[in-house]
């Protein structure tokens, strides 16, 4: 671990280089992105999170064991406390897909300060795209369900005036099915880069200030102690966006199933 | 080594980081449609429904303690009712004691008068019949009594019998009405 920072810390400060890292199969090799830390990452999430309920909901009992409880917290939460809070209730619905939704992106966040892992898939903004233009396609789907073809015009026209209408419909068609899916993917992917990111200007940061002079050793030390923070700070970003995204989502499936925009 | 490489000249064939690999694109599809798959199939329909067979066995109880109370409360109005009862009937039996007790009372007291006044009309029968008698013999003692008086201050025997029993007579009476005017 030591070697390698100090190797990484020769590259201070950090690029979005540090974000490819070389393949592991085949080793080593920059242009190949089949089997990296990245998508090893991915699926060690997918099979944390299957093996974890699968585990824990695998005999159901009408008084929950304590694992039986925080599977049904999890769900619960996402259940109640989103879908059916946000889409009222045929929200639940759509509890099983945003709850899924919730745990892949907080998982996938959390390795971005899982120790010795440090960096989340969702940094790649691939993954958040692939999210985001779920989302997207799945709240035209509904739309277009509940409303057929008139869900378009429910969708861009809002309740003004008539005047003001050639004004607010190209701005409601920009905000709501060109804009919506890009900030749903960048918002996530960002913050994840951005947190990535301020992790290894502080503890590359420290490498670099001790290597170029001895007597910054106190201000290298306080640079890997505000590393820590950074950390917990990040948590609390990696939460919140799990959330946020989830919550977006469900507010536009909300959106195209009112009755009234 | 290579980051110092991909640091000093990050332009070459340097990564944009907001086009997506497509790779990654399509091991993020695979992966996610693989957890939606298993998640939504098999796990959160089973939550659903111990949710629901938990929110029945709720429901379930609360319906069975509704029967058992409304079962309980029925039981107590019952009981009540035959409290009440057997109260009205525990009155009524004091009732008739009571009067059945005033009743013999007023008997016995009848009787005890009955008995009473009977005694007291004996009593009185007697003492008149004794008083009659005593009267009877005082008159003949008296007459007797006077005549030997009257024979022993006269100092002779009046031999005239019905003369004497004419004065005795005469005398008796006066007797009589003296004691009668008195």
């Amino acid at each position: 671990m030591i070697s390698q920072s100090t190797v990484l810390a020769a590259a201070f400060p950090p690029s979005v280089e540090d974000f490819y890292l070389p393949s592991i199969l085949p080793w080593n090799q920059h242009e190949s992105y089949w089997f990296t830390k990245i998508t090893v990452l991915v699926w060690v999430a997918v099979a944390a999170i299957i093996i974890f309920f699968l585990m824990s909901y695998r005999k159901p009992q009408l008084v929950p064991t304590k694992k039986q409880w925080l599977a049904e917290s999890i769900y619960g939460f996402v259940r109640n406390n989103i879908a059916v809070d946000m889409i009222g209730p045929q929200g639940v619905r759509f509890a099983p897909y945003l709850t899924t939704l919730f745990m892949f992106i907080l998982v996938n966040n959390f390795f971005g300060i899982l120790p010795l892992v440090q960096i989340s898939p969702m940094s790649h903004i691939a993954f958040p795209a692939v999210l985001a233009v779920i989302s997207y396609v799945m709240f035209i789907w509904v739309g277009i369900k509940k409303h057929g073809m008139a869900y378009f015009v429910h969708a861009v026209k809002p309740n003004a005036p008539l005047g003001i209408l050639p004004l607010l419909i190209p701005i409601e068609i920009f905000s709501n099915f060109l804009v919506r899916p890009f900030s749903l993917a960048v918002r996530l992917f960002a913050n994840m880069f951005a947190g990535h990111m301020l992790l290894l200007v502080f503890t590359l940061g420290g490498f670099a200030m001790i290597n170029a002079n001895v007597f910054l050793a106190p201000v290298s030390v306080l640079s890997w102690v505000l590393t820590i923070a950074i950390t917990f700070l990040e948590f609390m970003v990696i939460c919140l966006q799990a959330y946020v995204f989830t919550v977006l989502t469900a507010s536009y499936v909300q959106g195209s199933l009112a009755d009234e925009h | 080594m290579i980051n110092l490489y991909l640091a000093a000249a990050p332009e070459e064939d340097g990564h944009n980081p907001i086009f997506p690999i497509w790779e990654e694109i399509v091991v993020g599809s695979v992966a996610f449609a693989v957890l939606c798959f298993v998640l939504i199939k098999f796990v959160f329909p089973q939550m659903e429904k111990t949710f629901q067979a938990r929110v029945d066995a709720i429901e379930g109880g609360i319906k069975r303690a509704e029967t058992a109370q409304a079962e309980a409360n029925q039981l107590l109005e019952q009981y009540k009712t035959q409290l009440a009862e057997a109260r009205t009937e525990a009155a009524r039996i004091r009732d008739e004691a009571r009067a059945d007790a005033e009743g013999i009372r007023q008997d016995v007291l009848a009787k005890a008068r009955e008995e009473s006044d009977r005694i007291i009309a004996a009593g009185n029968e007697q003492l008149s019949a004794q008083r009659e008698s005593i009267v009877r013999e005082l008159r003949s003692e008296v007459g007797t009594l006077a005549v030997d008086l009257a024979g022993k201050i006269v100092g002779e025997a009046l031999a005239d019998e019905a003369r004497t029993r004419g004065t005795v007579e005469r005398f008796i009476a006066d007797l009589d009405t003296t004691a009668g005017r008195r």
